[in-house]
Parts: C-alpha cells; sequence; structure tokens
C-alpha cells in the first residue's frame, strides 16, 4: 500500500490549522473597513507582499502539478515553470506600477478608474468570477487528493474541511489573513524546497533507490516459452490469457489464486515477461490492485533508472553529486517510466501501467507531453505556441494576483514586492526541477496521481520532511482557495452589487456584502470541489490562465498603453476573450474525449486556445475602440 | 527614500521614464523567450547540443530565462529607484 495515516503529518496538520485560524481571529478584530478587508488597507510591507504573491502564484498546480509532471514527462513538465515565471516579466515591466495607480480594491476597479461605465463593471466583475471558480475547482480537486492518502478520509471530506476553513479565513479578516497565511506559505515551502533538494543533491542516484522502511520493489522479471507469439508457459505462474492494447502484448497470469498482468517484451528468442502495475474494477463495484484489495499492500511506489553513466562508465550508484553534475549524469543514464494502457477485459474494466525504458537525453528534452520534434504534426507545434503564449500572458491577468497590488502602500512598493516574487518564484521553479526529476528515479512515483510525486519524494528522506512538505502543500491549497475567494467576493460584493447594481453601500454594508459573497462562493467551491472528482488538475488550470490570457489581458494593456480605447472596446473584448477560449477549449480533442467521442473528429486540434483567442481579443478592443470612442459611449449613457 | 513616506504623487514624475524602461526590458526580454519558442518548433535538435558541463541547451536556456528575469527585475528596480531619486531631488 502507498499510503498509509502518518500521525506525524496529522500533528502538522492541526498545528498549522490552528495557527492559520487564530491568526484570522486576530487579524479579524481589525477589520472595520472595506479597505481593510478587500486590501489589508493597504499597508502591507513590500517585502511581505512580494512572498505572498508567491504564496498566491505557487498553487496546488505549481507545487504539487509541475513537480508531477516533470516527474512523468520531464523537460515538458518544466516548460510550465518557464512559461509561468516568464509571465510575471508581463506583470512587472507594464502592469505593476500603473496598475497600482488605477484601482482601489478591485481589477473592475483599475479597468473602470477612466470611464465609470457600466458595461465594463459587468463584463470586468464576470470574467473575475468566471476565472477565480475555474481556478478554484482544481484547488478543491487538489484539497480532497492530499487528504484522502495522508489522513485517511474520503475526498469529499478534505473538500469540505478545505472549504469550511477558508471561508472561516477569509469571512474572518479579508485579505489581511490571506496575505499572512500566503506570506507563511510562501516563506516554508520555498525554504522546505531547498531542503528537499539538498537531500535529493546528497543521495545522488541509484539502480535501487530504497528508502529506510520504504524498500523499493523488485519487479519480477521471467524468461517464458513462448510459441508464434502466443505465451504457453511461465515459470511457476499459470497462464490465462493474452490481449494486444496500445501494441503492446500483456499475459494474464495467476498464482495461488491471485491474477497479475505481465508485459511481453522482446522478440523471438528473447523474449521476457515483466510484471506491471494493474488497478480492475470490476461490476459489482471491487476494485483489485495488482490482484488484491488494496489493504493487502501490494501496490508500488515506482519510478527507477536501469543505467547510470558517470564520465562514460556504467555504476550502481554515484553518492552525493553537484546540481550540475546531477543533470549532466542524468542525462546519460536511462530512467525507467511506467506508461499507461486501459482496456476492457470481459466486465473488467483494466488499467496498467508498464515499465518504458526513456533515455536521458530524451527525458531532458522537451517531447514526451508536447510533440515539437520527433513525430510532430503542425497542429502540435501549434499547439506549443499556443501554451507558452497563454503561460506568458496568463499570469498577470490573474483577477487574485491583480488584486494583490492594492494591499501596498505606493506604486514603487508594488514594483518591488513584484520582484521578490519574481526571485522567490524563479528559486521555486529552479527546484521543481531538481524535485521532478528527484521523484521519477527515487521510487516515488504514485502512478494513479502525479500530484503527489513530491511529498512522496520527502517521504524518502523521513517521515517529518514528509510531514512539513504535506503540512505546506495543504497550506498551499488554504491561501490560493483564500485569494481567490476575496478576490470572486470582490467581483459580487463590490464590483456586482455595489457598482453595477448601484446599492451605495456604507463601509459596513461593504464588508458585509464582502463576507456574504465569500460564504456563497467557498460553499459552491465545495460543490464543484466534489462534482470535479477525477477531472485533471492541471487541465482546469490551463482553463483558467488561457481565459484570464485572452478576457482579460488585452483590455488592461490597450487601457494602460493606448489612449484611444474606449470603454465599449475593453467591455467587448472582454467578452470576446471569455467567449473565444471557452468554446475553443470546449470544442478541443481532450474535451471532446471526456464527451465520450472520438478525439480525431474534433472539429480543431488546438488544445490551448491563447493563440486565437488573445489576439481575437486584442482585435476586439482596438477595432471597437476606433469605431465608438468614449465621446459616443459617454453620450449613451 | 523610505519607501514608507514615498507616495505615489512623489514617483509620478519618474512614471514616463519607467514606463519606457519597462516596454524596452519587456520587449527585450520577449526576443529571448520567442526565440526559446522558435528552437523549440523550428529547430528541435539545436535543443539537444550539450553547452555547459554536460548539460544540453533545452536545460541551460530555460534555466537562463527564469535566472534573466530574477536579474533583468533587479536592475529595472535599481534604474527606476535612481529615476525617482533624481526628479525627487531637482524638486527639492
Amino acid at each position: 500500500m502507498i499510503y498509509g495515516i502518518s500521525y506525524t503529518a496529522l500533528t502538522f496538520f492541526i498545528l498549522f490549522v490552528a495557527f492559520v485560524l487564530w491568526l484570522s481571529f486576530y487579524l479579524g478584530k481589525r477589520t472595520k473597513s472595506a479597505s481593510t478587508y478587500y486590501a489589508a488597507g493597504g499597508k502591507i510591507h513590500w517585502s511581505v507582499n512580494g512572498i505572498a504573491f508567491a504564496g498566491d502564484y505557487l498553487s496546488a498546480a505549481s507545487f504539487l502539478g509541475i513537480c508531477g509532471m516533470i516527474a512523468i514527462s520531464g523537460y515538458d513538465g518544466f516548460l510550465y515553470a518557464i512559461g509561468f515565471l516568464a509571465g510575471w516579466i508581463v506583470a512587472l515591466f507594464l502592469i505593476a506600477e500603473p496598475f497600482k495607480k488605477l484601482g482601489k480594491y478591485t481589477f473592475t476597479d483599475a479597468l473602470n478608474s477612466k470611464f465609470n461605465s457600466r458595461a465594463i463593471t459587468l463584463t470586468a466583475s464576470v470574467s473575475t468570477l468566471i476565472i477565480s471558480i475555474f481556478y478554484l475547482i482544481p484547488q478543491m480537486v487538489g484539497a480532497g487528493d492530499l487528504v484522502t492518502p495522508l489522513l485517511g478520509l474520503p475526498h469529499w471530506v478534505g473538500v469540505l474541511l478545505v472549504g469550511l476553513i477558508v471561508i472561516f479565513i477569509v469571512a474572518t479578516a479579508g485579505m489581511a489573513s490571506t496575505t499572512y497565511v500566503q506570506f507563511i506559505k510562501g516563506g516554508l515551502l520555498i525554504v522546505l524546497s531547498f531542503l528537499l533538494t539538498g537531500y535529493i543533491l546528497k543521495h545522488g542516484f541509484t539502480l535501487t533507490p530504497d528508502h529506510p522502511g520504504q524498500p523499493y520493489h523488485a519487479f519480477i522479471e521471467m524468461t517464458p516459452e513462448v510459441k508464434g507469439d502466443k505465451v504457453i508457459t511461465a515459470g511457476d505462474w499459470k497462464v490465462l490469457d493474452q490481449v494486444e492494447v496500445k501494441g503492446k502484448k500483456l499475459v494474464r497470469l495467476e498464482k495461488e489464486g491471485i491474477v497479475r498482468w505481465f508485459d511481453l517484451a522482446g522478440q523471438e528468442g528473447h523474449y521476457l515477461l515483466k510484471e506491471v502495475l494493474s488497478i480492475t474494477h470490476d461490476k459489482s463495484g471491487q476494485v483489485l490492485y495488482n490482484g488484491e484489495p488494496q489493504a493487502n499492500g501490494n501496490f508500488y511506489q515506482v519510478g527507477h533508472l536501469s543505467k547510470i553513466v558517470v564520465d562514460g562508465k556504467e555504476v550502481d550508484k554515484t553518492g552525493a553529486v553537484g546540481p550540475v553534475e546531477y543533470l549532466s549524469i542524468l542525462e546519460n543514464s536511462t530512467v525507467v517510466r511506467f506508461l499507461n494502457a486501459k482496456f476492457t477485459y470481459g466486465d473488467e474494466s483494466v488499467s496498467v501501467y508498464y515499465p518504458h525504458e526513456t533515455s536521458g537525453k530524451d527525458f531532458l528534452l522537451p517531447g514526451l507531453k508536447y510533440k515539437i520534434g520527433k513525430g510532430s504534426s503542425i497542429w502540435s507545434k501549434l499547439d506549443f505556441i499556443s501554451l507558452m503564449l497563454a503561460l506568458f500572458l496568463g499570469t498577470a491577468a490573474l483577477p487574485h494576483i491583480l488584486i494583490r497590488y492594492y494591499t501596498v502602500r505606493s506604486a514603487r512598493d508594488a514594483r518591488k514586492s513584484t520582484i521578490l516574487a519574481i526571485a522567490a518564484i524563479g528559486a521555486f521553479y529552479v527546484l521543481t526541477l531538481y524535485m521532478g526529476l528527484g521523484a521519477a528515479v527515487n521510487g516515488s512515483m504514485d502512478v494513479e496521481s502525479s500530484n503527489m510525486a513530491a511529498p512522496l519524494l520527502a517521504r524518502a528522506f523521513g517521515a517529518v520532511l514528509f510531514s512539513a512538505i504535506s503540512a505546506v502543500a495543504f497550506a498551499t491549497i488554504l491561501g490560493t482557495v483564500s485569494g481567490l475567494i476575496v478576490a470572486a467576493s470582490g467581483a459580487i460584493a463590490h464590483d456586482f452589487i455595489d457598482l453595477y447594481l448601484k446599492k451605495n453601500l456604507d463601509e459596513n454594508a461593504k464588508v458585509k456584502a464582502g463576507k456574504i459573497a465569500a460564504f456563497a462562493v467557498g460553499i459552491s467551491a465545495i460543490i464543484l470541489g466534489m462534482a470535479f472528482k477525477g477531472v485533471n488538475v492541471s487541465f482546469l488550470v490551463g482553463w483558467a490562465f488561457a481565459i484570464a490570457a485572452s478576457a482579460n489581458l488585452p483590455a488592461i494593456l490597450f487601457l494602460l498603453f493606448w489612449k484611444k480605447t474606449s470603454s465599449r472596446g475593453i467591455a467587448y473584448s472582454i467578452v470576446v476573450g471569455i467567449v473565444a477560449s471557452l468554446a475553443i477549449i470546449l470544442t478541443s480533442p481532450t474535451m471532446w474525449g471526456i464527451y465520450g467521442l472520438d478525439p480525431a473528429n474534433a472539429p480543431h486540434h488546438l488544445e490551448n486556445p491563447a493563440l486565437i483567442s488573445f489576439p481575437l481579443a486584442a482585435l476586439t478592443v482596438y477595432a471597437l475602440s476606433l469605431a465608438y470612442p468614449n465621446g459616443k459611449i459617454t453620450a449613451a449613457k | 527614500m523610505d519607501s514608507k513616506i514615498l507616495s505615489d504623487q512623489d514617483t509620478e514624475h519618474a512614471s514616463e521614464k519607467k514606463a519606457k524602461l519597462g516596454i524596452k526590458f519587456f520587449f527585450l526580454y520577449l526576443l529571448f523567450y520567442a526565440a526559446f519558442v522558435i528552437i523549440g518548433v523550428l529547430n528541435y535538435e539545436l535543443f539537444a547540443i550539450e553547452v555547459f558541463r554536460g548539460v544540453n541547451l533545452a536545460v541551460v536556456y530555460g534555466m537562463g530565462l527564469i535566472l534573466f528575469a530574477v536579474l533583468l527585475g533587479i536592475l529595472y528596480n535599481y534604474l527606476c529607484t535612481r529615476y525617482e531619486n533624481q526628479i525627487n531631488k531637482t524638486e527639492e
């Protein structure tokens, strides 16, 4: 069994949550005005805000997702790190200072600062709400994923737990407590990542990644008797059947009443049967892991090297290595990854994970996930460009990031906190490369959830590190969800109710409306988090980035850098950005697969919409600003 | 000048200079970022070349982009602070 309840981890969880609740309660006493609730009174020190920025940004997708993706797809996961960080360049050089000067509490305030247009208020608040909710769903799903294996609780309990704690944090103190939670979590995350990377380098490489109390499973290999390409006998195992899935020959064997799947590798005269991991669901709802109930503990963590080459010579292990040496040795070695194949066998749904050797050279190049080299097509290349564009442009348009510019005193502080954020996030992303690669070769992969790569890697180096990393990962979700709920509640209470519906709320009423909105958004997030259980977290985060880049960024950039920008141009560009990006995502091959249709028959083959939706939204703001300059809008109102 | 007492009004006069510098730095970074994407799409094999102590161009370039962002940010802050201080001194 991969997971068991860790009482050390449980203690860390309880201590951390108790501290966060105490902090929220303490800061809540000082939250009397709308400014304090939505923007922490604009009094946060730039250094605290900088690390809180990092805390906001290093969400479950960054910490759990990128490490996991690097562990599975090598360099392609690192592409996300490069793109996510590059996005801060747009924030620092183009957005930070002027944006700070424009706004008051929310993204809508800034966009509408020159126009006072109800159309902008409505579209910007809707955009904020949509992006925040799309970003919230994966965080809540991730919370359930994290709590389930670590504390032995059902997924829905994890989602409910996070939802309730976050509602309490946000509803008591708003942006102030959110900021300090993010500051603490961001700082801890970076310190612990340095520590974990230190362990990885000190441990070096080994062909047998055993760890104290956690020996690496010795996968069974045997030479079968084969006639034609059919297995006749296989040692003391009884041969039951053989199927072919995605070109793999999978053999069903039985011993002592336990049925397992093996991969028939090699060719005539040199056949080899290799044990694979399998998960079988039958019609009665029974789930078997390697032919046995999960509680029997015969399902294993994977990820190892089959060959280590140092200075041209093969070795069994290396001992401690330096950071550059770590990468160069890996490049010359061979990584064993476990790939997935799903098929139906009788009334059983079977998922097997079989070992696949990948050269270190290929592992440290793009192409295992995004096809831009071998086996690429024009669509896969456009997809790569679109992804890099979305990552570059999405960051500076995320509402929960943008509102953090209002928590500091001045534009200069906004700039300085952004630079500190870039340094902290940049350092973290460099470390994700080592943590992801470390998980790939240290037997730290749970084939069912790549998101657990970093926590499981930490477990290999000791219970305390594992507990601390898990508690911080949980805090990562708490902090990010808090920030998103503040942004979403601001969009509802401040933008929609107060400004769009013109309720003219006083200070107390604004805070009260914000808290009610936070409660409503929190409850929605809990329900959506339960409903989206099992949906790919990175895929959902990709939606949020794509929508933010398309809906918000053209509007912000034109407003800041083109004097002729009109309110109608901004409002329609937001609408076009949302509609175009959603339309492309919802008709993408991946979604076609989710609908149960053949992905090959999807109307187009683009997974990332930014390449089309961003220029479309930019063109809209340009054309409509020329067609309907501000004078006409004012007259029309 | 202490950031605690520096208001937006004080930095206002330096805004135009800072905005121009920001745009220049943005395009400078964009150039390197776009080159990375173009190499990936048009000349993928180039990424496999070992360029630094046995580490390939893809890793060195990727890490370089991260480091470049940090260094460019620090330089930007240094220059912006200098503009702000110069203008404030002139006004005094």
